[in-house]
């Protein structure tokens, strides 16, 4: 493959201090697949099946969604006990009754009890329930999480600083289908009193996932 | 109608062949129990090559991490669920 570095001008931006070299995105080499990916891009505009500003347009989009929307479904659930059964019954619906439609997959939500705890990962490749968080985090398309997570899923939680007594169950959950898996955590103690937006503010997207308790 | 309701016990076929297959190579032979199904869905392995039908029964199938790891760290509750089409899974007795 050819590897041709530019040595282009360092213009940008740059005024804080850090000791290790200044991060060049632009002077990376392509990966084959990458090489394919854009190849193939530009060969569908070329012959005038999307436009470019069609695929910009679906990046935009798809950049929009985060895990807020995910934080909404979970709040609704925690102070809703018919939504909550809704959304064990059909996530699909129960995603889209609150404006997020879900298309292609079958969302799925599992719940994290005093006794069970969930977590979601993909050995394949990334799957993650798009529609609803967004792009997954860079660490849940790595060989390591994915790999690690299914083999030695307490030690993996233990680095994201998640300690689980022996009295409860993991539940790792390899999405290798059509499924998408949402965590629905344990709502905390002492938040009785906290409204639907300031519970939905609560929820992170490492605990929809279940690397992380709130 | 699918073939095998939740509890069922299965095996997932030990087999290796080419394609875009989506059963996990850690799971192949692995003695599991059917938890839920799903419904039919197109079977990745002929929409790979941009062919739908006929559609394939997919279970969420439940197995111990110590079966799956005789040299597992952590409770003898823990498990590792996957989702599995139908024509992975072999009955047991």
């Amino acid at each position: 493959m050819n590897s041709d570095h530019h040595h282009h001008d360092h213009d940008h931006d740059h005024d804080h201090d850090h000791p290790h070299a200044p991060p060049q995105p632009d002077d990376k080499v392509h990966s084959y697949y990458q090489i394919l990916s854009i190849a193939l891009k530009e060969l569908l505009i070329e012959k005038g099946v999307v436009t470019a500003a069609q695929v910009r347009q679906f990046i935009e989009k798809r950049d929009s969604i985060t895990p807020a929307n995910g934080a909404k479904v979970v709040a609704r659930a925690w102070v809703d006990p018919a939504y909550r059964a809704r959304l064990f019954e059909d996530g699909n619906a129960a995603a889209a009754e609150l404006g997020f439609p879900i298309t292609g997959t079958k969302l799925v939500a599992v719940e994290n009890t005093p006794d069970t705890h969930n977590v979601v990962v993909c050995t394949l490749c990334s799957c993650y329930p798009r529609d609803l968080l967004g792009l997954p985090p860079a660490w849940y398309k790595s060989r390591a999480y994915r790999a690690r997570v299914v083999r030695e899923p307490r030690a993996v939680l233990r680095e994201f600083g998640t300690e689980l007594s022996d009295d409860v169950a993991l539940r790792v959950h390899d999405s290798t289908a059509d499924i998408r898996f949402l965590v629905v955590p344990q709502r905390p103690a002492g938040t009785e009193n906290l409204d639907e937006d300031a519970l939905a503010a609560l929820v992170t997207r490492d605990s929809m996932i279940g690397v992380a308790r709130i | 109608m699918s073939r095998l309701s939740p509890g069922a016990r299965v095996r997932v076929r030990e087999d290796y062949p080419p394609g875009h297959i989506r059963t996990p190579v850690y799971l192949r032979g692995k003695q599991g129990v059917v938890e839920r199904y799903f419904g039919a869905f197109e079977n990745p392995e002929r929409l790979a090559y941009n062919l739908t039908g006929p559609k394939k029964d997919l279970y969420k199938v439940r197995f111990r991490a110590t079966d799956l790891w005789p040299d597992y760290q952590g409770s003898p509750k823990d498990v590792i669920e996957a989702d599995i089409y139908d024509h992975w899974l072999e009955t047991m007795g």
